[in-house]
């Protein structure tokens, strides 16, 4: 036995075990990002291109996608589009070169804009909520606290459309329906147990001396929690806060029984996205690339802290 | 030996709250714990009342009369237990569910045996590993509804990617068959978008779960001469069971209650072959409007994820304290 081999751990995997677990995760990390790389092309293929066989690897990009999702457009006889002033914009050319004018804008800004309040909205009240809930929890001595804790965890279980009856009818009463505060005060709802449950891990990892230290230095509970607690917990408050802003951003069966039209979000817009004769897809592989980028860039922000997120804490590492 | 000082302050503090009077307390450090306690929890439990329970409670009483929804003006009249025994001996609803019980197995069996076996190779911690097991994660972390959308375009039987690659390998051709239209393809064609999707998130906690084995009980194994196969099913399996039963608890929760994905995806169809639990609960409530009768069977579903979770949660920590 060579020295090398000797220091080296009993349990450490051979190389050659190494580089065939190694080939099959790649292959299959390629293979799951098939679909996704597929939803890019597509948004960057002309619809004649989008629906051709053989599917198409090799086409010559167009914005014609991104334009048919910005903007509604009308068929107008080729006279009237010569007639017209020269174009003023790569959409316009896009749009006059299949006999069509830009009537206006499309819905799909303002639904997104719709995603952006709602998901930031409930994000903030989910989370000032869950940082005061889980801070209690974690240092004070409450009555019932874990039969309140799951109770809390509980509320998450039931089924959104079980949940959406009443909520319909209680909305339809308060005239929350289909308004951003009745969506914002709904996922808060559905966010705080999340942030409730993760925020309790974190702040229970912060040790309690700090606080005490702070106190015996004359500090009140409240000016410890303010001034210790709150610096301490910055990462996990973060990392809650990102988990529940995803969550709000892809919610689809809320968003669709309680919406219809001023607020509604853009997972239940983009379904709706058709053109002339059927799903215009290069539009709406378009609208599916500008909703999934966020998400692609915080699941990299927050690789680190998955487990935790998606286990409710249950799993800390 | 670092503990020592502060378990003494903590005590030292404790007898100095306990000799201190409440009222004294109070003046010298403002508002009393307690009262600090309630002051931060009552919203949150406030706020779920409000939008949680206030709710359930309505439908609780609504699944007791004959309300419909899109007719408020309507008398309300009790009519006692009969939404709950219609919607129990209603066939339609059985059918739903078998729909969606085929549904939460195949996915939860085909997510921990695919999820499972990833994290076991990831676990070989082959150069670059963290950044595949990111980019494996992704797809998880993405909308099921607008993902599940786009679904329907690689689907198609002519032009669609999945066809294309699916002949490409077998010889069949692409227009013969289609995942979405035919009956029998169809809850195929939900479990491979859900395994898909929800793979990965199995696969993140099987990993913890191998990560958490301790490599000293390998070694002594390997002391034993206990072979790899032998490592594998006695130590590997029975140490991360606890983590792979979190994994089907959650997955199954989840699928139980699935609605974006399938809606989008199939809409229940063709005819009702994919029309599981919560489809059938949306059209009773939101096409048919038969809100009394739809708030028994959301009510009979709570109770049924609840219940399930319940034994299940039990049947965990016992594989815990093992």
């Amino acid at each position: 036995m060579s020295s090398v081999n000797a220091a080296h751990s009993v349990v450490e995997p051979t190389p050659t075990s190494k580089r065939i677990a190694g080939a099959i995760v790649i292959l299959y990390a390629l293979v799951t990002m098939i679909p996704l790389a597929w939803i890019f092309l597509t948004s960057i293929k002309s619809p004649p291109d989008s629906i051709s066989y053989p599917p198409k690897i090799v086409f010559s990009p167009t914005l014609e996608g991104y334009c048919n999702l910005f903007t509604t457009r009308t068929r107008q006889t080729p006279d009237y589009i010569q007639s017209l002033p020269p174009p003023t914009g790569t959409c316009d050319e896009i749009t006059r070169s299949r006999n069509m004018v830009i009537a206006g804008p499309s819905n799909y800004w303002p639904r997104f804009g719709n995603s952006l309040v709602i998901a930031f909205g409930s994000t903030f009240l989910a989370v000032l909520l869950g940082t005061f809930a889980a801070y209690g929890f974690s240092r004070f001595r409450v009555p019932l606290a874990d039969d309140l804790l799951f109770f809390i965890l509980s509320t998450r279980m039931m089924p959104p459309i079980a949940v959406a009856i009443p909520i319909y009818l209680m909305y339809r009463q308060f005239g929350l329906s289909d308004t951003a505060l009745g969506m914002i005060l709904l996922y808060t709802a559905v966010n705080v147990s999340l942030a409730v449950w993760l925020l309790k891990g974190f702040i229970d990892e912060i040790p309690r001396e700090y606080e005490e230290a702070a106190m015996i230095d004359g500090y009140t509970r409240l000016q410890a929690f303010w001034k210790v607690v709150l610096p301490q917990a910055t990462t996990g408050i973060a990392a809650t806060a990102i988990f529940c802003l995803i969550f709000a951003w892809n919610e689809y069966a809320f968003a669709v029984l309680l919406t219809s039209g001023s607020a509604q979000t853009a997972p239940s817009f983009i379904p709706t996205i058709i053109g002339e004769g059927g799903q215009d897809w290069p539009a709406v592989a378009a609208g599916t690339t500008i909703f999934l980028m966020p998400i692609l860039v915080f699941t990299i922000i927050l690789r680190k802290q998955l487990l935790r997120g998606i286990t409710f804490g249950a799993v800390r590492k | 030996m670092t503990d020592a000082p502060s378990t003494i302050a903590e005590r030292s503090a404790e007898v100095l709250v306990r000799s201190t009077p409440t009222v004294i307390a109070r003046r010298v450090r403002g508002l009393s714990d307690r009262a600090i306690a309630w002051l931060f929890i009552t919203p949150t439990i406030a706020l779920l009342l409000a939008i949680n329970i206030f709710p359930l409670i309505w439908a609780v009483y609504l699944s007791f009369t004959n309300f419909r929804a899109n007719r408020p003006n309507a008398e309300i009249t009790g009519v006692g237990l009969r939404n709950y025994q219609r919607v129990l001996n209603d066939p339609d609803i059985w059918i739903a569910m078998q729909t969606t019980a085929h549904f939460v197995f195949w996915t939860i069996l085909l997510q921990t045996v695919i999820g499972f076996s990833l994290a076991y190779l990831i676990d070989r911690k082959f150069r670059g590993h963290a950044f595949w097991t990111t980019v494996i994660l992704i797809p998880m972390m993405l909308s099921p509804a607008v993902v599940g959308n786009f679904w329907r375009f690689l689907y198609q039987p002519q032009i669609g990617l999945f066809n294309y690659i699916v002949s490409y390998f077998s010889g069949i051709p692409p227009s013969s068959f289609e995942m979405l239209g035919s009956v029998s393809l169809a809850p195929w064609a939900i479990i491979i978008v859900d395994t898909w999707m929800w793979t990965p998130y199995v696969m993140l906690i099987c990993l913890a779960g191998l990560r958490s084995i301790p490599d000293y009980i390998y070694e002594a194994a390997e002391v034993d001469r206990a072979s790899a196969w032998r490592q594998f099913w006695s130590i590997t399996v029975p140490m991360a069971l606890p983590f792979i039963m979190l994994a089907v608890l959650f997955r199954g929760i989840e699928n139980f209650k699935m609605f974006d994905m399938v809606m989008l995806l199939t809409g229940g169809g063709p005819g009702s072959t994919t029309e599981v639990a919560s489809i059938t609960l949306k059209r009773e409530a939101f096409e048919s409007w038969l809100t009394g009768r739809s708030s028994a069977f959301a009510i009979i579903l709570f109770v049924a994820v609840f219940g399930l979770a319940n034994i299940y949660v039990k049947a965990l920590n016992k594989v815990k304290q093992r």
